[in-house]
């Protein structure tokens, strides 16, 4: 059986989530292609082709696929789908935006955020925010997944595919207007190796910046928020961490002045270590930390910056 | 225009779900159940934009049908729908926990028979956690989608959306009827008045099975198991910056 990924892509190369999902997808097959939608993304297809385990990569291009909207990326995707028993995308906001549409139209219960792939047919996902895992074994012919990126680890650079061009759709109902995208120096929240996160503890919005900028640049890492922190308006919306933003799993994540609700708990305990630093010793974020410091932020964190050199 | 609203009864967002012994599934016997809290801001829009409230004209919305499949007592769901300013409700009786593909095919049949300007629904039910069935239904109708909405402008036939994206925002501007599922920061909902909850006792409520509709609902999934997820230990307590980087370094995270 050959599996599709629709790949993650950036302006001239696919994301780290698009190495993960193929990870997932080649546990399903060994034939696995790479789908790069949009204009002018033949960087992005050439990245897509080094990735090891891939056997070829389509390449769909028109002017209403550049900002790959739900309807334009469906139609572009039916055109395809015969010829695959799987097509899997990251569960981004993009993939969850047309992977439904794209099931649907086929007749098929889409599969969302799977953790893991447990045979051809069956899968793990998370349910209640994470508060429960299902397995579910699905009984239709195609399946249409959406693949949680912190479940599975990056596939290689290494390979070699061939790009080839498929019809891409153009625009249907739906038109593009404008786009405001949150500009940074720093890595992606959702693939940074470390996150360090901010709480309402911090108090506001100059605080937050005035403590987490200057240690997030020293550890190179990305910043995330608590919900919490979100909403008092100290963090931008792209910021959050947790049930209702975003799912993170780096290497080491960092709790500052942050509680530690059911719902951010949901978004980080995959963290390899989590790191907690919260003045009130009782805090649940304590019970999930592999180390805790008991203090104010406002005395821990310059001493952790010394620290750190 | 007219809007339809679907709502879904589900555990309250404040109880932490348990999973039975049996792993068949979560326990819902004796749980709080409420209105999905997205749900809940999709009512609260359509309500906006029937009053004129915050940048909508009033009447932008002059009809909203909240409707809920599932158990009877989801009843209670489209009468907190009605209380917060929904116009009349529509209850298709389901014993069986539907999948979203099943949701989405008795949803159009609805939009058939309705024929809404609008579906406004949550992006996801905090149960299942999907987060497709608008898309679905948006696939069905052939109708165009805006999902994630933080800002919704309706205006000359058209819906200006401005969408939670990864990354930042994104707006689009959708031809009517279309489908929008709502985000978080859309608003936050009213609690219904107790006259408001007196008033919407009187409103109309229709009852129809899922059979009235002569929809394929047979599941495609078929769940194996449901289990609590790994359980975290907490860790050790270290007592400043300088032990916790030389403990970081040791762990290899540093």
């Amino acid at each position: 059986m050959a599996v599709l990924v629709i790949a993650d892509r950036d302006a001239d190369t696919v994301r780290d989530t698009t190495h993960k999902t193929v990870t997932a997808a080649l546990k399903l097959s060994g034939d696995v292609d790479i789908l790069v939608i949009g204009q002018g993304s033949m960087a992005a297809a050439e990245a897509a082709a080094k990735i090891a385990g891939v056997r070829k990569v389509l390449l769909a291009e028109s002017a209403g696929l550049g900002r790959q909207l739900a309807e334009a990326v469906e139609a572009t995707v039916m055109g395809l789908a015969d010829g695959y028993e799987a097509i899997l995308s990251p569960a981004t906001t993009d993939g969850k935006n047309f992977m439904p549409r794209i099931a649907a139209k086929l007749d098929v219960a889409p599969i969302s955020d799977i953790i893991e792939v447990v045979s051809n047919d069956t899968f793990v996902r998370p349910i209640y925010a994470g508060n429960a895992l299902e397995t579910i074994q699905s009984g239709d012919a195609k399946k249409i997944i959406t693949v949680r990126p912190t479940g599975f680890d990056a596939a290689a650079e290494g390979g070699s595919a061939k790009v080839e061009t498929v019809k891409g759709a153009e625009a249907g109902k739906a038109a593009f207007v404008s786009e405001e995208m949150v500009k940074s120096d720093r890595p992606e929240l959702g693939a940074a190796k470390i996150v360090v996160s901010g709480g309402r503890a911090l108090g506001s919005a100059e605080e937050f910046h005035a403590v987490m900028d200057p240690l997030a640049d020293k550890l190179g890492a990305a910043v995330g928020a608590s919900r919490a922190a979100v909403d008092a308006g100290y963090a931008p919306n792209d910021y959050q961490v947790g049930q209702t933003g975003k799912v993170v799993a780096p290497a080491l994540y960092i709790a500052i002045g942050i509680s530690g609700a059911i719902q951010h708990l949901a978004g980080m305990k995959d963290s390899k270590v989590i790191v907690a630093i919260n003045k009130d010793a009782d805090a649940p974020i304590f019970q999930v930390a592999d180390y805790g410091i008991v203090g104010d932020y406002k005395t821990v964190v310059p001493e952790l910056m010394k620290a750190l050199g | 225009m007219k809007v339809l609203v679907p709502v879904k009864r589900v555990i309250d967002y404040n109880v932490k779900a348990r999973v039975k012994a049996d792993q068949t599934g979560v326990d819902l016997a004796n749980v709080k159940m409420s209105m999905n809290p997205f749900d809940e801001i999709a009512v609260e829009e359509a309500v906006r934009m029937k009053e004129g409230k915050e940048h909508h004209a009033a009447g932008t919305a002059t009809e909203i049908v909240a409707v809920s499949i599932g158990v009877t007592q989801a009843q209670e769901t489209i009468r907190t729908a009605l209380a917060m300013g929904a116009d009349r409700g529509l209850l298709i009786q389901s014993d069986m926990d539907l999948e979203p593909l099943a949701v989405a095919k008795l949803l159009k049949a609805v939009v058939d028979e309705e024929k809404p300007d609008m579906v406004l629904l949550g992006k996801q039910s905090i149960d299942g956690d999907n987060n497709a069935v608008g898309q679905m239904l948006a696939a069905l109708l052939d109708w165009p989608q805006a999902t994630f909405a933080g800002k919704l402008v309706v205006a000359d036939g058209k819906a200006t959306v401005t969408r939670e994206v990864d990354g930042g925002l994104q707006t689009l501007s959708v031809t009517l009827p279309a489908v929008v599922s709502v985000d978080l920061r859309l608003n936050t909902p009213r609690y219904a008045s107790l006259p408001n909850i007196m008033k919407a006792k009187k409103k109309e409520i229709a009852v129809k099975a899922v059979a009235d509709y002569g929809v394929d609902i047979a599941p495609r999934l078929k769940v194996l198991k449901v289990t609590a997820p790994p359980q975290r230990s907490a860790g050790i307590k270290v007592a400043d910056a300088a032990e916790l980087v030389s403990k970081l370094k040791t762990a290899g995270v540093l």
